[in-house]
């Protein structure tokens, strides 16, 4: 079962440049983990303390992932999931 | 710590940008004061060309804070994707402090190839009048302010 997993510029570097990635898991914390296997080092950009990262959104098939189960979220194969590190700043 | 070479080789140390673009960021700073606007000017992929310019909504509604709705996000990500474009230059304001990237700015800067341009508008505010507009790579932490040149046009394309 692949999983398409697109890639943002600034996470490249774990994938020898690749843009979009396969993985393999039925939920998002099991495709982390499977991500991980294959480009070490990834895991720990994605997620902090056990939880996805504040600034780091996913999307499965187009929806964040903190409205359907966050790191529980069930994947099949054929889904496509994009990470995307949010546009944030400010002068706080 | 040393002194790193750019990572690509189409970085530089100017940002080109055309009078449109560049009053457009302007007045929707102005426009947003006292709040943070935000937004991106999409080019073509690796030609370092702002050419699109797409106003944000600031999800955060604040005077401190600036973030994409992450619906919005991956929307303007997914048109970007299909149009071969990537964010050429990411901008906000900053509404009571100069224009230079804030430690949360450095922080959550997630676009190496680009262009970050802050505008200050704690001067004139809503108002007429001038505003500091200053651009910005920030790579791993490490800012470096580059040369702003404002042109009526952006030359023509080379390709």
């Amino acid at each position: 079962m692949a999983i398409e997993v697109r890639i943002p510029t600034i996470l490249r570097t774990y994938t020898g440049g690749e843009k979009a990635v396969d993985a393999e898991g039925a939920t998002l914390a099991a495709l982390i983990d499977d991500l991980e296997a294959r480009h070490t080092g990834i895991k720990d950009r994605l997620i902090d303390n056990g939880d996805l990262r504040r600034f780091v959104n996913v999307y499965i098939n187009d929806e964040d992932v903190r409205f359907i189960g966050g790191l529980e979220a069930a994947l099949s194969d054929g889904d496509q999931v994009v990470v995307l590190p949010a546009v944030a700043g400010g002068a706080a | 710590m040393s002194v790193r070479a750019p990572s690509s080789p189409r970085l530089c140390a100017v940002l080109t940008i055309d009078q449109a673009t560049y009053d457009a960021i302007v007045a929707h700073a102005k426009r947003d004061h006292p709040d943070e606007c935000c937004g991106i000017v999409a080019g073509p992929e690796g030609s370092d060309r702002p050419e699109r310019f797409i106003e944000m909504i600031n999800a955060a509604g604040s005077p401190t804070f600036y973030e994409f709705d992450s619906t919005e996000l991956l929307a303007l990500y997914k048109e970007m994707w299909a149009n071969d474009e990537e964010p050429v230059i990411v901008y906000h304001s900053h509404t009571a402090t100069e224009a230079y990237p804030s430690r949360t700015d450095i922080g959550l800067a997630s676009e190496p190839n680009a262009h970050y341009v802050l505008v200050s508008t704690r001067e004139h505010g809503n108002n007429e009048g001038p505003v500091e507009f200053r651009s910005y790579r920030i790579i791993d932490g490490e800012v470096t302010e580059e040369e702003v040149t404002v042109v009526a046009q952006l030359p023509a394309r080379s390709n």
